[in-house]
């Protein structure tokens, strides 16, 4: 499916109001929470979205990212972090202020 | 899924039943025919209990819900209660009753997301629908106060033969209204909606294009609002998953505190239901005889018993089975292997043009 959601490299993405991510061990580890939704989070998507915070823009979290994942190329972590919160946003579940 | 060491999976949610009470009369209502009086209600004290011990169960989501919750006083100490637990709450409301100021109390004590019901585009005909004058102006004043305090909104369209022609004029409304979600939700014959069922129910070429309008609508609004719909089944060929399995997924704790598998449980008889006044909601999950009637598949009969989809479908909603064949043992009849499932068809084909019987 075509990328619906274009992200400016100095976009700061953030978790709206009513989007909330949780760790739970009952059911086994990160989840986001939502409206009337509940998505699993592997531990990377997790480490994304805790560096979502309205302060950090897209091409600082790549890098900080980077920093984190040593031994990633930065284009795979790069275009995996467009690919998720494109989807995100898509579904109304980030801001990108 | 997660399970507990027993193979039983940890549930999601919660629907929390606050009161009966509502001051709207939609003839769709899930609530039961006979509803709890406002002297069993459960208290404060006790739901806040009940949301710690779903936390710790593994619940992740609380919807608070009734009859119209704002009808408890105690609403904001029990938005309150929920975050404490951890929990992520949303209030399923009609927003007749809940005033700007107890909103904004709620949206403080840590309330997450607000849905509210609009019954139609059109003023007149949504106000006949709940049986109450001027119900849909103050729906509308209220939704913008959800979006003014940044709260997420959902707006929530149920569908029949009254409104279904105007699905797409719902969706433009709940996106003036600012709404991030519209679920537009054919309604399910159970409780009111059954007793209504030749009033309510639409033609099924009314359904097919309904579906259509939301999957053009759904690419035209991509990325401003999602558009979730609840699909009618007695047009169906295949049945729902009815609330992801028995047992499985989620708990229903009524007004006075009996915990059911899903808020239309208690028609099946001779189910056995705990109530929270007297036991661990974790021991009633686990062990209560309503929840271990229906869970894995020894009680499934053919064609269920042998079918590949018994792990996708469940056999479809143990309530419906009951209601349309007189056995909750029974496939739900919505499935065409079912030997009643010309019986359903039957049934969609009743019309009655008289006044709704009103939930009251």
């Amino acid at each position: 499916m075509e990328q619906a959601v274009v992200i400016a490299p100095d976009a700061k993405p953030r978790l709206p109001r009513g989007v909330r991510l949780t760790h739970n061990e009952a059911q086994g580890g990160w989840l986001l929470l939502a409206p009337e939704r509940v998505f699993k989070a592997d531990a990377v998507t997790a480490e994304i979205l805790k560096r979502c915070t309205g302060e950090a823009t897209l091409e600082a979290i790549v890098d900080d990212l980077v920093k984190a994942f040593a031994g990633a190329p930065r284009d795979r972590i790069h275009s995996d972090v467009v690919k998720l919160l494109g989807g995100l946003a898509e579904k109304r579940l980030l801001e990108l202020s | 899924m997660a399970t507990n060491g027993a193979g039983i999976p940890a549930p999601l949610g919660l629907l929390a039943e606050l009161t009966h009470r509502c001051p709207l009369g939609c003839p769709y209502c899930s609530n039961p025919l006979a509803l709890d009086n406002r002297s069993d209600e459960l208290d404060t004290a006790t739901w806040a209990r009940v949301f710690k011990e779903a936390a710790s169960l593994g619940v992740l989501q609380v919807h608070l819900s009734g009859g119209e919750p704002a009808a408890r006083r105690d609403l904001p100490e029990i938005v309150k209660a929920a975050r404490a637990a951890g929990l992520y709450s949303n209030l399923i409301t009609s927003a007749v009753g809940l005033t700007p100021a107890t909103l904004s109390v709620l949206a403080d004590n840590g309330l997450d997301h607000v849905q509210i019901s609009i019954q139609d585009s059109e003023a007149e005909s949504a106000d006949h629908i709940a049986d109450y004058k001027g119900a849909s102006v103050r729906k509308r004043a209220l939704a913008v106060e959800v979006v003014k305090l940044g709260l997420p909104l959902t707006i929530n369209m149920v569908v029949h033969r009254a409104n279904i022609a105007r699905v797409e004029q719902m969706v433009a409304l709940a996106l003036t209204l600012g709404a991030s979600r519209v679920e537009i939700a054919h309604v399910q014959y159970y409780g009111w909606a059954l007793k209504n069922r030749a009033a309510l129910m639409p033609t099924r070429e009314q359904v097919e294009e309904a579906v259509r309008v939301v999957e053009r609508l759904r690419e035209t609004h991509r990325g401003q609002i999602v558009i979730d719909a609840v699909v009618p089944d007695y047009y169906a060929r295949f049945p729902k998953p009815c609330v992801g399995g028995w047992g499985r997924r989620s708990l229903n704790v009524t007004p006075a505190g009996k915990v059911l598998p899903c808020h239309a449980a208690e028609v099946i008889p001779g189910l056995e239901f705990w109530n929270v006044r007297e036991h661990a909601l974790a021991d009633i999950w686990r062990s209560s005889p309503a929840f271990n009637a229906f869970r894995g598949d020894d009680w499934m009969q053919e064609p269920c018993k042998s079918c590949a989809l018994k792990e996708k479908d469940f056999g479809g909603c143990r309530c419906q089975a009951f209601l349309l064949t007189g056995d909750a043992r029974a496939a739900d009849p919505v499935c065409y292997l079912s030997p009643h499932h010309a019986l359903v068809a039957q049934l969609a084909a009743e019309r009655t043009e008289a006044a709704y019987a009103y939930r009251r």
